[in-house]
């Protein structure tokens, strides 16, 4: 591939790998708080996603015949990433992923640890302790953190397959607070990088892209919209389009107007 | 002769009837339960219990399990 596009269609050599593993799309979704498990899959499918995120939670004994979430999102066709969503210590978290790969069979996990309500942020002690502990046991942990570059880089260093800090709260829609501070942790961080919260509609995920982000990650701005089939056909293109903008690399800011149109052979 | 078992399921005190054969199993509580080895994993005393031991793994009186499934989540 010579890195073309065509004048339409997908852009298929545009790749990101993430522990050895290799996607086209770079959109990941949550699969939680939709209607029902219909719409779940409905919407992602429309995302374009090939990994989704899943929350690992006891089975309700009570109810064993219900409907689960692999009928509609089938792990044969999306790489299914289980989060430790709910986690407020290092301990459940490492007891939740250790559950999921037992439950899924494989390695490859998203790591967060949190703070209380109302802001859930990421609690970066907790999250270093189970870091440490699920990379000894042979996970490959992409990991939600706080947009701290001593932080960002510690968990590289330890062996993190990707960091993903947030750009506002988690289920905030309150998009990007913090473009410049990704941009410079970014810049120090070599495993793929993502924004992992705070996307509210798909200018949003644009501007995750435009900065140059391998990816983004989002759940309730599709999930939360009025419609979360076409949300997620949105955050699609705005994904695709951010990514795009990026690479042609966008024109130098100036402080003043400079014509599109010739000044010459103007009539007088 | 049938010895009975209790277990904490999920955080809930339950009885099980052991088979008449030998001890309760964790296989035979899944079967018990009607679920799928397949799409679950589970926990006894805080460690995980892998699948291919299932057959093998005796529950005891005390014996406190989490069973879980993945669920939508973001």
């Amino acid at each position: 591939m010579d890195g073309t596009i065509a004048p339409e269609g997908p852009v298929t050599d545009d790749t990101w790998t993430v522990a050895g593993r290799t996607f086209q799309s770079r959109l990941i979704v949550g699969t939680g708080r939709y209607k029902d498990l219909e719409e779940t899959g409905r919407a992602i499918e429309a995302s374009g996603a090939e990994i989704v995120t899943v929350a690992v939670r006891r089975v309700n004994l009570s109810d064993t015949g219900a409907p689960m979430l692999q009928d509609y999102v089938d792990p044969k066709k999306y790489t299914y990433l289980p989060n430790t969503a709910g986690c407020f210590t290092a301990n459940e978290a490492v007891r939740t992923l250790r559950l999921a790969r037992e439950a899924g069979g494989w390695n490859l996990v998203k790591l967060e640890v949190l703070g209380p309500p109302p802001l859930l942020y990421p609690d970066m002690q907790g999250t270093f302790e189970a870091a440490a502990v699920l990379i000894k046991d042979g996970f490959e942990v992409m990991v939600y953190c706080a947009d701290d570059p001593l932080a960002a880089r510690r968990l590289q260093d330890m062996g993190c397959v990707a960091i993903m800090p947030l750009g506002a709260p988690i289920g905030s829609g309150l998009g990007l607070q913090n473009p410049a501070m990704l941009r410079m942790i970014m810049e120090n961080v070599t495993v793929p990088f993502l924004v992992d919260a705070g996307v509210g509609t798909a200018s949003d995920a644009a501007i995750a892209m435009e900065l140059g982000c391998d990816a983004v990650l989002l759940n309730s701005a599709i999930a939360h919209a009025k419609d979360p089939v076409l949300m997620a056909r949105a955050m699609k293109a705005a994904v695709e389009a951010g990514r795009l903008a990026f690479r042609a690399g966008r024109m130098p800011r100036r402080m003043g107007a400079d014509p599109s149109s010739p000044l010459t052979g103007l009539i007088r | 002769m049938h010895s009975s078992v209790t277990l904490t399921l999920n955080g809930e005190s339950r009885v099980f009837e052991g088979p008449a054969d030998g001890p309760l199993s964790v296989s035979r509580l899944l079967a018990v339960l009607g679920l799928e080895t397949k799409k679950v994993a589970v926990e006894r005393n805080e460690e995980i219990v892998p699948r291919s031991r299932y057959a093998e793994t005796w529950l005891a009186s005390g014996d406190s399990l989490e069973i879980v499934h993945f669920i939508g989540g973001g």
